[in-house]
C-alpha cells in the first residue's frame, strides 16, 4: 500500500537525510521564528536542536514532519524538494517519519497496545502482521505489563515511552523527538536517552529537540544550538 | 482488570471514539429538525391536494340565473331551463332550486328585514358537469336561447381564477415554507456535524502526522457522521409519520379537517429525510474534516 514518493535516482543526488537550504519560516504575519537557516542530517546520524524557549526549535521540527511550511528557502527531505511533493503523497512522506510529540498525541479511547499499532494499520497492515512486533516493541520500551492500559491511566514516563513505540513501530529513516524527557525524572530521562541510543545503533536518524543541557552533555552528540531562530552553532556540545 | 493482554484475543479499537454526550444533542437536533421538515411536507401535501379540491368542484359545476318572460311563471320557466340544459352533451345534472333556497342564498345581501315576496327573485338551476368532456358556457347559452328562455350561466370563472390564485398562493407559501424548514434543517445538520468533528480535532490531527491519507481521514468522520444524522432523520421521520397518522385517523375520511385532508400515501414523502439527513451530514462532515486537514499542512 506505501507508496514512495521519491523520485528515481533521487537517493543517489542527495544522500541526506534532511536538508535546509536556507530556510525562513514565520507563523502568518508575525516576525520569522526560523531565519536562513542551512544544514544537513546525514542518515544515521544523531542531533540534538538546543535553544532558550521560543528559539524556534519545535518549529524546526514541524518543518521535517510537514506540519509548516517554509517561507523561505527550500526544505529536502530524503532527497526531495518537499515544496515539489504533491499534497496527495505527503501522508507517504510522513510514515517514513516518526515523531515523538512534547504533550505525546496518544489517542485516549485506545489502549496502548492500539496507540502503538497506529502507524501499521493507517498503512493497511492486517494485524496478524505485526500483533507480534507491537508487543515486542512494547516490552523493549518497559511497557509489556501496561499493553491494555489506557493513556490516562499511565504516568509521564509510561506515557513518554508509549509515544517513542508509536514513532518507531514501522520503522522511520528519521525520529524526531520534542523534549521527550521534558515530563520526566532523571532516571527516566536516561532510559529514553539510552532507548534513542539503541535505535540510532539500529541505523535511523534522529534529531531531539531539548533544552535539558545535562542530558545534551551526557550524550556528546553533536548540537544544532538555535537563538532567536538562527542556527548559532553546529557541531558537537563543548 | 491486568494490563496485560491476550494477544490472540486483540481486535483492533475503532479509529474513532465511540458516541458521547455531544452525538446525543447532535442526534436530538438533527431529529427534531427532520422531524418539522417532514411535518411540513405533509401540510403541503394536504394543502395542495384540498386547493386542488376546491378549483375541481368549482369546475365542475355551473349556476343558470333564470328570468321568467311575462307569459310564465318562474317555476315553469326554471324547469324548462333545468330540463333544456339536462338534454345538453356534456352536462350530467340539472336541477333547478326551489324558490326558497334561491332566496336564501341572496337573504344575507338584503337583510332579514326585507319582504323577498315582493321582488323579483330570479330563479336558479344547479348544473352539474360531466367531469370527462363539461360543457361550456357558450353551449349552454345557445341551447337556453334556442328554447326562449331569458337565461345566463355562471360557469364560476369570475371568481374561479381567486380561487385558483388563492390555491396557487397556499401552495407556495407551504412549499416556501419546507424549503425554508429543509434548508435550515439542512443547516444546523451540517453546523452540528462540524461542532462534533471539530470537537474531535485531536484524532483528526494524530492520524494525519501518523501518516493517514487525507480521503482516508475524511472517510472515517464522514461515515461515522451520516450513520449518526441518519438515524436522527430515522427518528424525525417516524415521529412526523406517527403525527401524520394520528391526524388521518383523527379525522376520519377526510383527515384532521376538509382544509387540509391528509391521505395514507402522503406518509410516504417522510421515507427520504433519513437518506436527505445522512447525506447533508456526510457531505458536512467531508467538507470539515478537509477543512481540518488544510489547516494541519
Amino acid at each position: 500500500m506505501s507508496r514512495n514518493p521519491l523520485p528515481e535516482g533521487a537517493q543517489d543526488i542527495d544522500p541526506a537525510t534532511v536538508r535546509f537550504d536556507d530556510v525562513s519560516m514565520r507563523y502568518g504575519r508575525a516576525p520569522e521564528t526560523l531565519r536562513d537557516l542551512s544544514f544537513s542530517l546525514e542518515p544515521g546520524s544523531f542531533h540534538f536542536v538546543t535553544g532558550a524557549s521560543g528559539a524556534g526549535k519545535s518549529s524546526l521540527l514541524k518543518l521535517i514532519y510537514l506540519a509548516a511550511k517554509p517561507s523561505k528557502g527550500l526544505v529536502h527531505l530524503f532527497g526531495q524538494d518537499v515544496s515539489a511533493v504533491p499534497l496527495r503523497d505527503q501522508p507517504f512522506l510522513r510514515r517514513r517519519i516518526g515523531v515523538v510529540f512534547q504533550e505525546f498525541r496518544l489517542l485516549e479511547h485506545m489502549s496502548a497496545f492500539d496507540n502503538v499499532a497506529l502507524p501499521l494499520r493507517i498503512e493497511g497492515r492486517k494485524p496478524d502482521s505485526y500483533r507480534q512486533d507491537v508487543a515486542e516493541l512494547l516490552a523493549w520500551v518497559g511497557l509489556r505489563h501496561r499493553m491494555h492500559a489506557m493513556p490516562a491511566t499511565l504516568a509521564g514516563g509510561e506515557k513518554q515511552r508509549l509515544a517513542i513505540a508509536r514513532a518507531v513501530v514501522n520503522r522511520p529513516d528519521i525520529l524526531l523527538a520534542d523534549e521527550p524527557t521534558g515530563n520526566v525524572d532523571h532516571e527516566m530521562a536516561l532510559r529514553i536517552l539510552r532507548l534513542f541510543v539503541e535505535l540510532n545503533r539500529l541505523g535511523t536518524t534522529i534529531l531531539i529537540a531539548t533544552h535539558d543541557q545535562d542530558l545534551v552533555a551526557r550524550s556528546g552528540m553533536p548540537v544544532l544550538h538555535l537563538d532567536g531562530g538562527q542556527l548559532t552553532r553546529l557541531g558537537s556540545e563543548p | 482488570m491486568s494490563d496485560m493482554l491476550d494477544l490472540d484475543r486483540w481486535k483492533p479499537a475503532p479509529f474513532l471514539p465511540d458516541a458521547d454526550a455531544r452525538d446525543g444533542s447532535l442526534v436530538f437536533v438533527v431529529a427534531t429538525l427532520c422531524f418539522l421538515a417532514c411535518l411540513t411536507a405533509l401540510a403541503v401535501l394536504a394543502s395542495d391536494r384540498a386547493a386542488r379540491g376546491w378549483t375541481q368542484q368549482l369546475t365542475g359545476e355551473a349556476t343558470v340565473i333564470v328570468r321568467p318572460k311575462a307569459n310564465e311563471t318562474p317555476d315553469s320557466a326554471a324547469a324548462r331551463a333545468a330540463e333544456t340544459l339536462a338534454g345538453v352533451p356534456g352536462v350530467a345534472e340539472a336541477r333547478a332550486l326551489e324558490k326558497e333556497k334561491a332566496e336564501a342564498l341572496i337573504a344575507p345581501w338584503l337583510g332579514e328585514e326585507t319582504d323577498l315576496s315582493d321582488l323579483p327573485i330570479p330563479r336558479l338551476v344547479a348544473v352539474v358537469l360531466s367531469p370527462e368532456n363539461p360543457a361550456d358556457t357558450k353551449t349552454m347559452n345557445l341551447a337556453l336561447r334556442s328554447q326562449g328562455l331569458d337565461a345566463s350561466v355562471d360557469d364560476h370563472s369570475v371568481w374561479m381564477k381567486d380561487i385558483e390564485r388563492g390555491a396557487s398562493l397556499a401552495r407556495w407559501i407551504g412549499m416556501a415554507v419546507f424549503a425554508l424548514i429543509a434548508t435550515a434543517a439542512g443547516a444546523v445538520v451540517a453546523f452540528a456535524t462540524r461542532a462534533g468533528l471539530a470537537a474531535r480535532h485531536e484524532v483528526v490531527e494524530v492520524l494525519h502526522l501518523s501518516g493517514a491519507e487525507d480521503a482516508f481521514i475524511a472517510r472515517l468522520f464522514q461515515a461515522r457522521f451520516a450513520r449518526m444524522a441518519a438515524i436522527a432523520g430515522l427518528f424525525g421521520a417516524a415521529g412526523a409519520a406517527i403525527m401524520g397518522a394520528l391526524l388521518r385517523l383523527l379525522g376520519g375520511g377526510s383527515g384532521l379537517t376538509p382544509v387540509l385532508p391528509i391521505a395514507w400515501t402522503d406518509l410516504l414523502a417522510v421515507t427520504p429525510a433519513p437518506l436527505a439527513a445522512g447525506l447533508v451530514a456526510a457531505v458536512a462532515a467531508r467538507l470539515t474534516a478537509q477543512s481540518i486537514i488544510r489547516g494541519l499542512q
